[in-house]
């Protein structure tokens, strides 16, 4: 029988089955954070349950962490108890943690496959909805709520239904100035946010097998957007070009041994799929959210398209937009690059190579916010700190930040701003704060311009 | 984890599409170790205003409804992962929450924590407003085990899907744990024949 990649990856993990009932799922890597996991900790302390597999985690401090002075004591009490929390949980268990200020330290869905951990032919889960992110190595991976992390921590294993298939395939040239974020955003404005609920979604055409990894995890990162509890991109060359090397990859003939065996995974020719969509990458430009879900987006040349729906003038006068208007020239505040949808390298490149030579226009407050202390140390090598300071914007330490603004990283009441995270929700930002998000590259231009341009007119 | 068998109450109509997490419990409330207390702040910037003066037109507000059922929009519970939304819905007094969709994540987690989702269609969910709209009074009868919501007084009467082993574990209050744990020995017999793949 023809296969999938994401039925290969599946068939390989199921342990067992309950007739009529869900299968139980094996899981290989199972990633924690401070914010998601103390509960779980309490549960199978409460119950007398020992870790069943304390060397199939990696933790790492991330959501509830200070972005400046993080050599410090972490000033907010309730944010300290969490990330102690975590510690001791961690070191009573055994559990390998990158605490704050650790060299390998970041955004969880940036630091694991920074470091190798990510594999192809893996399932991987972490109490976190962009766990999707993974899926860009041809993982199976997707988000758990806080009683899944306790049920992997007492059987590494999970009791699933198993999804059903969607295909999103994009073919043909990207146009100049449309990154893999413009990419996604597209699909997920044509699609809606729950087009993928109850599906995982692979990815094909030679778009995303034109892109790099980051660009690959940018778009895997926000399959959740669409409502798909992952995304996933056969892995290629590519793909074990950038984990060779790297701290927990296979060595030497293991790492050859591994090749193998991930070439194996590719979708096969003829395989079918229960939904399958397909677009052309021409059709695609610099894109730009207007409402408060990710589904609301437009090409950034577009006007606010008229709905009758309820909840979208909801969303609309949340946002203080009409129906009917240009974004472009609207006075912006605030910019934020960073999240685990754009603050690896290459983002950071994209922005530093706009930047270069202009200036931060006076009235936006910007914060750049890399994904992980690798990328911060990447960052300044590069030389790109240079070019950030030089033109007025300042680089905070790494974290989730801003994207959910559960530390101090908080945009004011009423205040737009655009940000490179995943989700432009009512008050993600801070409490009636207002998100629209974009492409690194129109997030820069957007903190030298202090409005929003058409940055595709820069490329015609 | 707690019983679920039937229930009868009145509900509350939130009669919005694409009710996410972040509103269910914004972000700054997730710092507990704990899953105490996340009931107080339920819809927190929907229920109080920047002066933490109740917003007095928002449906929770309304003392016109009451109940432990709530009706939704679409989608409700997308967005992120956090269980702490299912832990504010039940904490709050919620037993019951019936859309005509919901995202995958919450509605696992609700199962995880006895709360339970109720998916009816949209017009069967159309119907449900209009039964509230017209008497807030009216009262919902939900029986898990024959898989029925009827409003009571009314023609309105559908069934609803559930996958049996979650039946199963929400009529008995059994969580995955227990079961994972039986199968144990099949685990590892499953870790030492995979060997060559991890």
């Amino acid at each position: 029988m023809k296969k999938t990649l994401f039925d290969k990856v599946w068939d390989a993990h199921v342990v067992d089955a309950i007739d009529n009932g869900p299968q139980i799922l094996y899981i290989d890597k199972h990633l924690i954070h401070e914010v998601t996991s103390p509960q779980a900790f309490n549960e199978l302390n409460d119950r007398n349950i020992p870790i069943f597999r304390p060397n199939q985690i990696v933790a790492t401090a991330d959501h509830n962490t200070p972005t400046e002075n993080q050599h410090l004591p972490v000033p907010d009490d309730l944010s300290r108890h969490q990330l102690e929390q975590l510690a001791k949980n961690c070191t009573a268990n055994n559990i390998t943690l990158y605490e704050l200020g650790h060299k390998y330290n970041g955004i969880v869905h940036v630091m694991a496959p920074e470091l190798g951990v990510t594999q192809p032919g893996m399932t991987m889960v972490c109490g976190d909805s962009h766990t999707s992110t993974h899926g860009a190595f041809g993982t199976i991976a997707f988000g758990i709520g806080t009683s899944q992390v306790a049920q992997v921590f007492a059987s590494q294993c999970l009791l699933l239904t198993k999804p059903k298939s969607l295909r999103v395939t994009v073919n043909g040239t990207l146009k100049k100035g449309v990154l893999p974020k413009d990419v996604i955003l597209y699909i997920i404005s044509k699609l809606g946010t729950n087009s993928g609920t109850g599906y995982f979604c692979e990815y094909a055409g030679n778009v995303f097998e034109n892109m790099s990894m980051e660009g690959r995890m940018t778009v895997c990162n926000m399959s959740i957007e669409m409502g798909a509890r992952g995304g996933m991109i056969a892995p290629d060359e590519t793909t074990f070009e950038y984990i060779k090397g790297r701290e927990f990859a296979p060595k030497g003939t293991d790492f050859e041994k591994k090749v193998a065996y991930w070439k194996t995974l590719p979708t096969d020719d003829g395989a079918t799929f229960d939904k399958e969509y397909t677009f052309d990458a021409e059709d695609i430009e610099p894109m730009i959210t207007y409402g408060t879900n990710p589904g609301m987006g437009i090409k950034i040349s577009e006007t606010i398209p008229n709905s009758e729906s309820e909840s979208d003038k909801k969303s609309l006068a949340y946002m203080n937009f009409t129906a009917g208007e240009s974004l472009i020239g609207k006075p912006i505040n605030y910019v934020f690059i960073g999240s685990c949808t754009n603050s690896r390298i290459e983002d950071f490149r994209v922005a530093a190579n706009y930047i270069k030579g202009k200036q931060k226009a006076d009235n936006v407050t910007a914060w750049l916010v890399p994904g992980s202390r690798q990328v911060e140390t990447q960052i300044i090598e590069e030389g790109l700190k240079d070019i950030f300071e030089a033109a007025g914007f300042e680089l905070r330490q790494p974290g989730c930040s801003a994207c959910l603004a559960m530390n101090d990283d908080k945009i004011p009441q009423g205040e737009y701003c655009v940000s490179t995270s995943n989700r432009n929700f009512e008050g993600r930002q801070g409490q009636g704060s207002r998100t629209i998000l974009a492409s690194p590259l129109v997030a820069a231009a957007t903190a030298v311009e202090g409005t929003i341009i058409d940055v595709s007119k820069q490329f015609v | 984890m707690e019983k679920f068998s039937t229930l009868t109450s009145t509900a509350i109509p939130l009669k919005i599409s694409n009710v996410d997490t972040d509103q269910i419990i914004p972000a700054r409330f997730l710092k507990a170790t704990d899953k105490k207390g996340f009931g107080d702040n339920l819809f927190r910037d929907w229920r109080y205003d920047k002066q933490e003066k109740l917003i007095p037109d928002f449906a929770l507000n309304n003392t016109k409804y009451s109940g432990s059922i709530l009706v939704a929009g679409d989608n409700f519970g997308c967005g992120s992962s956090r269980e702490h939304a299912a832990w504010a819905l039940a904490g709050y007094g919620f037993k019951v929450i019936v859309s005509s969709f919901f995202a995958d994540i919450f509605k696992g987690n609700a199962l995880n924590n006895g709360l339970l989702p109720i998916q009816v269609s949209e017009e069967i969910l159309e119907q449900l407003f209009a039964a509230i709209n017209n008497n807030a009074e009216v009262q919902f009868k939900i029986n898990l085990e024959t898989q029925t919501l009827a409003v009571l007084g009314t023609q309105i009467e559908t069934t609803f899907d559930i996958d049996p082993y979650k039946k199963t574990c929400l009529i008995n209050g059994y969580d995955d744990i227990d079961y994972l744990l039986s199968k144990k020995d099949k685990i590892e017999a499953f870790e030492l024949q995979k060997t060559h793949l991890i």
